[in-house]
């Protein structure tokens, strides 16, 4: 399928870091349009009725969150834009932030003034050497142009940009301790409610929102609904979606193509399967989701059609997997990286990521029993329902749709074990006794 | 050892930048080990100074942060990636080899101080699978063929990688 590409447009481009080959490529239109000629009430509306929603994971819409910032009152509030890419599979932020950083610092102008910031944050990933950098230099360049700073564009709208590196930690990533993680102390999620919009960062209405949604919102503004409602399955599923095919496939990146194209155009526009091998599985929104088979290739990629199916757009990151792959293997590695990235804070997630992963190395080393999936489940939905915060509600989905499409491979290695049909022992140590 | 002045001003000034200067704690700690390699208990109690904190809060800070060492590592960083697409992709393979070369385990440094390899999680370069993150370097994929060279380039860089340069928190 031919790629659709709005977002990724001038990707290609070999200068498109360059402020002037932006200007040049139409860039720093948008803001012209907007700032001081639309109020920000209308501009939020604007990107309510286009029906973007956000493509950082969620997909919550982008002008409903807007719209919770408390109206009329004097007080300070903050952009956020989440540059803190860390799901397993998922590069497109990357992407973007090198090949086309005033693309983001646009949408993080055109946004701040919707929600009347006057102070924005970029949470660069700490990992993103080239993206700190080649944003941080966009910023004084756009500044030069008077398109940041005090008076953006001569009006009396003032926005500074303040580019944050992270510092490794995939919780990060999750809004709330985004904001603690910004406040300078360690990355753990914060109780909602509050929502950050009413009480975010230092206590003050904030709106988090990612790399690619702000994106889309210079192109809203740019060509306008009745456009980007041409693009997609309106009214839920409008725009384009950066897919990101990694794994086993052909030609691994990214692909711009309308939400709802099907997971078998999406996999073919990468190339499709390596010569001689065949489709098996794939996670289709990052590694936090149920895994899709063989029967869903036919699937729409949207939030909708997905969530129904019990798994999630995500990130639209796809990991794929060929017959080829050891899924009690892939189900083993996920864990251990949630186990790696549990903040601790909650004793679901710090624990049971840990009890997983050492169920699954047991298993892994042919001494696994067949009540130890019964007990993976368990800990799962206990891990689910129980913990604070989405990551190890992510987690679950990632293993236990494993068992349940390839449960099979599971036992094949859990018969290994002569004393398969007994009743494990369940150590609890550190580190891992297999 | 004590930072040096150009570190300490682009500390003081990052601090100024934010709303609150604590916001400012994990790019000054990215100068402080940018410049030292690594962040000694006396250099987090320089920069728990400078931000009127106890040792302690800067010292939970570093604990909790992949980024951050408290004890010598090498010059160079090379994180292998070891997630799920780079594992699909041989990753496994590639670490252990990296490994042997450079007669360390994961986690390791060279006995010169020169390199150490980290098994990494997910560096957001799937496409490039099998990949490392060689100081500020995405290379990918990687081939073992290559290794030699890679080493003796990489040998070059300035090492001690970070995010945010003195400059860069000074302008």
């Amino acid at each position: 399928m031919k790629e659709v590409r709005v977002l990724t447009a001038f990707i290609d481009h070999p200068n498109q870091c360059e402020i002037e080959t932006y200007e040049k490529n139409g860039g720093y239109q948008a803001i012209r349009k907007v700032i001081p000629h639309l109020t920000p009430d209308k501009l939020i509306e604007q990107v309510a009725e286009a029906g973007l929603r956000g493509r950082g994971g969620a997909g919550f819409p982008t002008g409903k969150k807007w719209s919770f910032i408390p109206k009329n009152q004097n007080i300070a509030s903050y952009l956020v834009c989440n540059a803190d890419e860390s799901e397993p599979g998922t590069f497109k932020d990357r992407l973007l932030m090198e090949k086309d950083p005033h693309q983001v610092i646009e949408g993080v102008i055109l946004s701040s003034y919707a929600i009347k910031a006057k102070t924005a944050f970029i949470y660069c990933r700490g990992e993103y050497f080239a993206s700190n950098a080649i944003l941080r230099k966009a910023v004084v360049d756009a500044k030069k142009q008077g398109f940041l700073g005090k008076n953006v564009l001569g009006t009396d709208y003032s926005l500074e940009i303040i580019i944050h590196p992270g510092a490794g930690a995939y919780i990060a990533g999750e809004e709330t301790a985004q904001l603690t993680s910004l406040e300078g102390y360690r990355a753990t999620p914060k109780l909602k409610p509050p929502f950050p919009a009413i009480e975010g960062l230092y206590r003050k209405p904030t709106i988090i929102n990612n790399v690619e949604t702000l994106c889309n919102v210079v192109h809203i503004v740019n060509h306008g609904i009745k456009w980007y409602q041409k693009i997609g399955l309106p009214p839920k599923n409008s725009g384009t979606k950066i897919f990101q095919l990694s794994g086993h496939i052909q030609n691994p990146g990214c692909y711009e193509l309308p939400l709802g194209t099907t997971l078998r155009a999406v996999l073919e526009t990468g190339g499709g399967m390596m010569p001689g091998r065949t489709f098996k599985a794939c996670y289709p929104g990052g590694s936090s989701c149920a895994v899709l088979t063989e029967r869903d290739l036919d699937i729409s990629m949207d939030y909708e059609t997905l969530s129904q199916r019990k798994s999630m757009l995500g990130t639209a990151s796809i990991i794929v997997m060929d017959n080829t792959a050891d899924m009690v293997k892939v189900a083993h590695r996920l864990m251990e990286f949630y186990q790696d990235e549990s903040c601790g804070k909650c004793t679901p997630c710090r624990e049971g990521t840990r009890w997983v992963v050492q169920i699954l190395e047991r298993i892994l080393h042919g001494k696994g029993t067949l009540f130890d999936l019964k007990t993976i489940s368990q800990i799962c939905n206990n891990m689910e329902m129980n913990s604070f915060c989405p990551l190890a509600a992510g987690a679950a989905p990632s293993v236990t749709s494993a068992i349940k499409e390839f449960e099979s491979e599971f036992a094949a290695y859990i018969n290994q074990n002569a004393q398969a049909g007994t009743l494990p022992m369940m150590k609890i140590s550190y580190p891992y006794v297999t | 050892m004590t930072l040096n002045e150009e570190t300490k001003s682009a500390i003081l000034k990052l601090q100024q930048k934010y709303p609150h200067k604590r916001s400012a704690i994990i790019p000054a700690l990215h100068l402080a080990q940018g410049e030292k390699g690594y962040l000694c208990q006396k250099t987090q109690m320089e920069v728990a100074h400078l931000f009127d904190l106890e040792l302690n809060e800067v010292h939970a800070i570093v604990a909790f942060y992949d980024m951050f060492f408290d004890q010598p590592i090498g010059k160079h960083h090379l994180r292998v990636c070891k997630n799920v697409s780079c594992m699909l992709n041989g990753s496994d393979k590639i670490l252990d080899s990296l490994c042997k070369k450079l007669e360390i385990k994961p986690g390791g440094t060279t006995a010169d101080g020169e390199f150490t390899v980290i098994a990494a999680e997910c560096l957001g370069a799937c496409d490039k699978a099998p990949m490392m993150l060689a100081d500020r370097q995405v290379i990918g994929p990687l081939k073992e063929e290559d290794f030699d060279t890679l080493i003796e380039t990489i040998k070059t860089w300035p090492g001690n990688p970070s995010p945010i340069s003195n400059a860069e928190g000074l302008s």
